[in-house]
């Protein structure tokens, strides 16, 4: 998937990935997709409900070797 | 208008101050408004780290000596063993990359955060505001807590 920016939180736990996530996207502009790369399992439901509570839209959420490739677009 | 989350540090745990500035940071990454009532052993973390004990009276002397504080100083609940087991829990959250307890606060208040300092424990304990931190948003009573807690839908105490 294409994103206007990556975000590298491989090796974090919670709230850090989370927490990164909503600061790196106030650096983006809306319509405009944020990468998230982690390695904590968490991120699997947290992405999901972080953006529900957001607002913003989860495009999708790619797993490989342990490691997840999360993308959200800013929605506002 | 943002949902509201209010938290009652009571605690003055290591261990438990550490879930309570992860759901605060969570919390306010999720938009939501986040205030946290430190009271009790909980004004512990909002001690300074450095200085001098400036407590009038004996009794209040020796509870400010043996009680000392600062988020640097924070036992474990469980396992502290004299403060090997912190000191093993603090190796372990650094090879996990883990903040400590003064970066989650650190980053706590600059996600917005709001920290009150209870000011009956402050009164009984003699803990005066120069020995608490400058990140203390307000000095507040139950009221200030009640009238915030009622408008979240998330009140936890910990």
């Amino acid at each position: 998937m294409k994103a206007d920016a990556t975000l590298d939180c491989v090796g974090l736990y919670c709230p850090m990935p989370i927490h990164n996530t909503a600061s790196k996207l106030k650096e983006l502009k809306a319509g405009q997709v944020l990468e998230v790369l982690a390695s904590d399992e968490a991120i699997r439901a947290d992405a999901p409900a972080w953006c529900k509570a957001t607002g913003n839209e989860l495009l999708g959420i790619e797993e490989a070797a342990g490691e997840y490739k999360v993308y959200i677009k800013k929605t506002k | 208008m943002a949902e509201k989350v209010t938290l009652i540090m009571f605690s003055g745990d290591m261990d438990k101050a550490m879930a309570a500035f992860n759901i605060a940071i969570g919390a306010a990454s999720m938009g939501m408004e986040v205030s946290i009532f430190f009271t009790f052993w909980g004004l512990n973390l909002l001690k300074k780290n450095e200085g001098p004990i400036r407590s009038p009276g004996i009794m209040r002397k020796m509870l400010n000596v043996m009680n000392r504080g600062g988020s640097k100083r924070l036992p474990l609940s469980r396992f502290h063993m004299l403060g090997l087991g912190k000191w093993m829990m603090g190796k372990l959250m650094k090879e996990s990359k883990s903040p400590s307890v003064q970066e989650l606060l650190t980053l706590a208040h600059q996600s917005g955060v709001k920290f009150m300092a209870c000011t009956t424990t402050m009164g009984i304990m003699a803990i005066s505001k120069e020995a608490l931190i400058p990140e203390v948003d307000s000095f507040a009573g139950v009221a200030t807590y009640l009238a915030e807690a009622r408008e979240g839908k998330i009140n936890l105490f910990i």
